[in-house]
């Protein structure tokens, strides 16, 4: 388990008018936002609104056309990014046994401790499959290794890029309660899913994004609560379930 | 089919007495082939993964190059390594004509475009599947390389025999910058070509059945690892 207690900072990860464009088309439009500085904030949407864009563009995967991200008041650099970790839909596993992928990524940062690989592998029950090859284990396990790989080196900020969708309930159970112990230790949990009752379970804060653009952002509290009738109408519309209206491309 | 019947009994023969002149040609083809698939194998998976990992102007056009180099003449490369090595050429000083090196610069010529060409297709497929990883841990492009090279291992595999099967095979290019020359340059396939002409076409198919045999055996010990790993999601 990664010594939780070195972990409690603040991270303030904020965007300035960032844009996105692809072949003309604003993908992400013009978006100013701070997080939290901890707990766990997830993005929601409907599917083409941006969110996994904007995960990427958070974590520098890829470059925004226009305004910059920060990370504690200075512009995302190869260093901070460093101290982040990203879990993807489709977990990426290398061809090599399951604590081979952990060690994978403690050797990239050149602090290769087999004993530290296999807590991680612990902490998310495939200690077991360690000689396994990782290719090989089912996908709920395969999602439970890339969330160990990305915890191997004490990420400050972990995104998780529906991270959870098509998964057993025993794996969801572990994910999530692995994600809950990671945040509560201090690690800033930025995550997109469509799991509403997830998302309702672990976040402290809501983005919600529609067409490239960032509609509200507010507690989980008050985006879930049923009392308040302020809500935009797309928000209403998807918290019930309603489908969107078909939109010309 | 006599010939057929009589060459597989010489064959026997020479492989069970260890016919003393042909383990030294056996020898000589597995040396001069084996290095030159080693050192295709360094130069060829350097490019390819340089080609698989990096966009750069003009890179299209290498790869178009060096696919088409995949089809390259073993007597055009034996020449070009011939008037390099030769007295009057560049590097005759080195006193390489005639020589096993000189056969190795040859096979290396010959099969680097192979090994580059394959290893990069390779690469460049798995890098795709892996660039975001990749990215999320921040690499550096030589912590890529060596990723990426380690885990196409068995898929390299591959490559490493088509190279090996190219370089064994080859007989244009070593008979011209080896000259064929009894206990020093001779190997399988030019003293296949040289019975042939000789008309003892009994030696020349024995010969021949003992180069498709070891050709064989190479194969499918890669084929049993390449499906061994395949089966533990290795490859």
């Amino acid at each position: 388990m990664p010594d939780v207690s070195s972990q409690n900072q603040i991270h303030t990860l904020s965007t300035r008018n960032l844009m996105l464009n692809i072949d003309g088309r604003p993908l992400i439009d013009n978006i100013s936002l701070e997080l939290q500085p901890t707990g766990t904030s997830t993005i929601l949407g409907y599917n083409g609104a941006g969110k996994s864009l904007l995960l990427r563009l958070l974590h520098g995967l890829i470059q925004p056309s226009k305004g910059e991200i920060r990370c504690n008041g200075e512009r995302l650099s190869r260093s901070y990014r460093k101290k982040q970790a990203m879990v993807f839909q489709k977990p990426v596993l290398l061809r090599r046994s399951v604590i081979e992928n952990v060690r994978f990524a403690l050797r990239v940062r050149h602090r290769d401790d087999p004993d530290h690989a296999r807590q991680m592998l612990q902490a998310v029950g495939l200690e077991k499959q360690a000689l396994q090859p990782a290719r090989l284990l089912s996908g709920g396990e395969q999602q439970r290794l890339a969330l160990a790989r990305a915890l191997a080196n004490d990420p400050e900020v972990l995104f998780l890029d529906e991270a959870t969708s098509n998964l057993d309930p025993a794996s969801l159970g572990w994910i999530e309660h692995r994600i809950q112990e990671i945040s509560d230790g201090g690690t800033k949990v930025v995550m997109v899913t469509h799991d509403l009752a997830m998302a309702h379970r672990l976040s402290d804060e809501i983005l919600f994004l529609d067409n490239g653009r960032l509609i509200t952002q507010s507690s989980a509290q008050a985006f879930f609560s049923s009392t308040r009738n302020d809500k935009p109408e797309i928000v209403e519309s998807f918290l019930t379930g309603r489908l969107p209206e078909p939109r010309l491309a | 089919m006599q010939d057929f019947s009589e060459s597989f009994s010489l064959a026997f023969q020479l492989l069970t007495t260890f016919d003393p002149d042909l383990v030294e040609i056996i020898g000589l083809s597995l040396r001069i082939s084996l290095t030159a698939t080693l050192l295709s194998c360094i130069f060829g998976c350097l490019i390819g993964a340089a080609l698989a990992t990096t966009r750069f102007p003009g890179r299209t056009v290498i790869i178009i190059l060096v696919n088409a180099l995949m089809g390259l003449p073993p007597v055009v490369v034996g020449l070009i390594v011939y008037l390099m090595l030769s007295r009057a050429g560049p590097f005759g000083w080195l006193g390489l004509l005639y020589t096993p090196s000189a056969m190795i610069i040859a096979q290396t010529l010959l099969i680097t475009p192979i090994v580059a060409a394959l290893s990069r297709q390779l690469l460049e497929d798995t890098h795709t599947e892996y660039r975001e990883q990749f990215e999320s841990l921040v690499m550096s492009h030589s912590q890529q390389v060596r990723a990426l090279l380690w885990d196409c291992r068995y898929g390299l595999l591959t490559v490493v025999l088509a190279g090996f099967g190219r370089s064994i095979a080859e007989v244009g290019a070593v008979i011209i910058v080896g000259g064929n020359i009894e206990h020093y340059t001779r190997v399988m396939t030019t003293a296949i070509a040289l019975e042939t002409s000789k008309g003892n076409l009994s030696m020349a198919l024995a010969l021949g059945i003992i180069l498709m045999t070891l050709a064989l055996v190479v194969n499918a010990l890669v084929s049993g690892l390449r499906i061994n790993s395949t089966r533990l999601g290795y490859a």
